[in-house]
């Protein structure tokens, strides 16, 4: 049994899901493929047919906060395996698009400062920048030492570029996120 | 042939070997494959994750590039192939989408390059019987359990990438060089994709499985075809064994790197001195190995 504790001040999630990936969340009917094939779902606390389930009786807030939409690893087992063909992955990035638009906060792990830096490098250089982004993600994480141990293996081996990458197209990366933040969608 | 190859952002750092060895391979079959000039990143998970638009325009910088150059694109890093693969169908399917990256561009890109995965230039171009010639080593004796992960087969609909739960085109690939590919059960499994630095928990869970069904099937090696499956397979081996108290010892390799070991590259021209875990009972036995 699902009950929805929703905050009546705020509305739910619903019509803005809906709108950021077109799915029709009234086809789902709980057959639970998806949360039987999901890559994660032994590891959280809710599983997609759940979220399927309250987003569709538009549940509020706490769904931005689930474990789930930050444990998910964005296979595309659900979506694939989905008999009514809703895109339930889409459903997460949804999910996780308004989380940081909104800024919820993340149960575990730090997702969204991971994307953040990752895009950051991207922006900036074109292309990714291991270094950068590790150094970028690690300052916000705190977490400094984790993996490091690493690193001058990588280095050794040529699996960490020391320096950034060059000879990108920057300035249509540039242009590509200038018209990303004049987008009223959520942001890096 | 000529082809448009995207190498991606991980051919110039964790994926220098799988980089190396599709060079290698295409020199030594006569592909011909150029470089988009000034090619940027797809923006990968964390790009759909955070917002449709940066999804959607990040390939599509890459792919109208290659439209000027009348080439397919050809892609080898799978995270890659799926958002080029996932942009064009959305690009081509929604006018506003179109006219939005359009706008972006600066220039009007209508989704129409051709997008292919080397493997499939390798199956369908090439073919499994000139491959086979071209040979000068075989694999027989190798186990090799093929591993797809997701971003090669899902989804489906848009990829209409081989069979989404049960794929061949690696274990054909095998196969045709003499080597034994296994059934096991890991082969569209998830290891936890571009959650490795993020979420090293649920990778190193999620890993471990993979690397239990294949140890279970007997396999020599796991062969893969994506940079971020590679790290977390190989890489983080030593965190899985770390963290569950048992002693993995299975070497992760670019089905570029085993091809290119029989068409008679070097090793090191390969980028296996690269690999975490390292491959020398494969390497002794496939140069052991002249194919007849
Ligand atoms: S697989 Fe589809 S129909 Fe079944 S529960 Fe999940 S979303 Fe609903
Ligand atoms: S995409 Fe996310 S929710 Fe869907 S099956 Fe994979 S891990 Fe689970
Ligand atoms: S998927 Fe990874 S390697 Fe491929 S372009 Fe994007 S970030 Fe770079
Ligand atoms: S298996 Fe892992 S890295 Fe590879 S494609 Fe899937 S999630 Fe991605």
């Amino acid at each position: 049994m699902i009950t929805i504790k929703k905050k009546k001040t705020a509305p739910g999630l619903k019509h803005a899901v809906e709108q950021l990936c077109h799915v029709d969340l009234s086809v789902c009917f709980q057959c639970k493929k998806c949360s039987s094939g999901c890559a994660v779902a032994k590891l959280t606390k809710i599983r997609p047919s759940e979220v399927m389930r309250r987003l569709h009786l538009d549940a509020g807030r706490e769904l931005l906060e689930s474990d789930l939409i930050w444990t998910c690893a964005s296979c595309g087992t659900c979506s694939a395996r989905c008999p009514m063909g809703i895109d339930v992955a889409a459903v997460m990035d949804a999910l996780r698009q308004l989380a940081m638009a909104r800024g919820a906060s993340t149960p575990a792990g730090n997702v969204p400062l991971f994307n953040r830096a990752f895009l950051k490098t991207v922006a900036t250089f074109g292309r990714t920048y291991e270094l950068g982004m590790v150094a970028a993600y690690k300052l916000g994480t705190g977490k400094l030492m984790a993996d490091t141990e690493k690193f001058p293996t990588m280095l050794k081996k040529g699996k960490l570029a020391l320096l950034p990458p060059r000879g990108a197209d920057r300035k249509t990366v540039g242009r590509i996120f200038k018209h990303a933040q004049q987008h009223q969608g959520p942001q890096a | 042939m000529r082809y448009a190859y995207f190498p991606g952002c991980s051919a110039e750092s964790t994926a220098r070997d799988m980089h190396q060895s599709t060079l290698a391979v295409a020199r030594a079959l006569n592909l011909e494959l150029v470089e988009p000039k000034g090619w940027t990143c797809c923006g990968a998970t964390a790009g759909h994750q955070t917002d449709p638009f940066l999804a959607v325009s990040l390939p599509a910088a890459n792919l109208a590039k290659v439209q000027d150059m009348k080439l397919d694109m050809v892609v080898n890093c799978a995270a890659c192939f799926n958002r080029m693969k996932v942009a064009n169908h959305e690009i081509a399917a929604d006018a506003a989408v179109r006219k939005q990256v359009g706008a972006a561009l600066d220039r009007d890109y209508d989704g129409s390059v051709k997008v292919r995965h080397l493997l499939e230039v390798l199956l369908d171009d090439v073919g499994t019987k000139a491959l086979a010639r071209a040979a000068k080593s075989s694999l027989a004796g190798l186990k090799v359990a093929c591993y797809y992960g997701c971003l090669l087969v899902r989804p489906p609909n848009i990829l209409k990438f081989d069979d989404p739960e049960n794929p061949t085109c690696l274990d054909r690939l095998v196969t045709a060089l003499g080597g034994q590919s296994l059934e096991w059960p890991g082969k569209v499994e998830c290891c936890g994709g571009g959650l490795s630095l993020s979420r090293t928990d649920v990778v190193v869970n999620l890993s471990e499985s993979i690397l239990d069904m294949a140890v279970q099937a007997g396999a020599d090696c796991i062969a893969v075809s994506c940079p971020m499956c590679q790290v977390n397979l190989d890489l983080r081996q030593q965190d899985i064994n770390k963290q569950t108290g048992k002693n993995y010892q299975i070497p992760i390799i670019y089905i570029t790197q085993l091809i290119g070991l029989c068409l008679g590259v070097g090793p090191d021209e390969l980028g296996f001195e690269k690999l975490m875990v390292p491959a020398s009972r494969v390497l002794e036995k496939v140069t052991a190995n002249p194919h007849e």
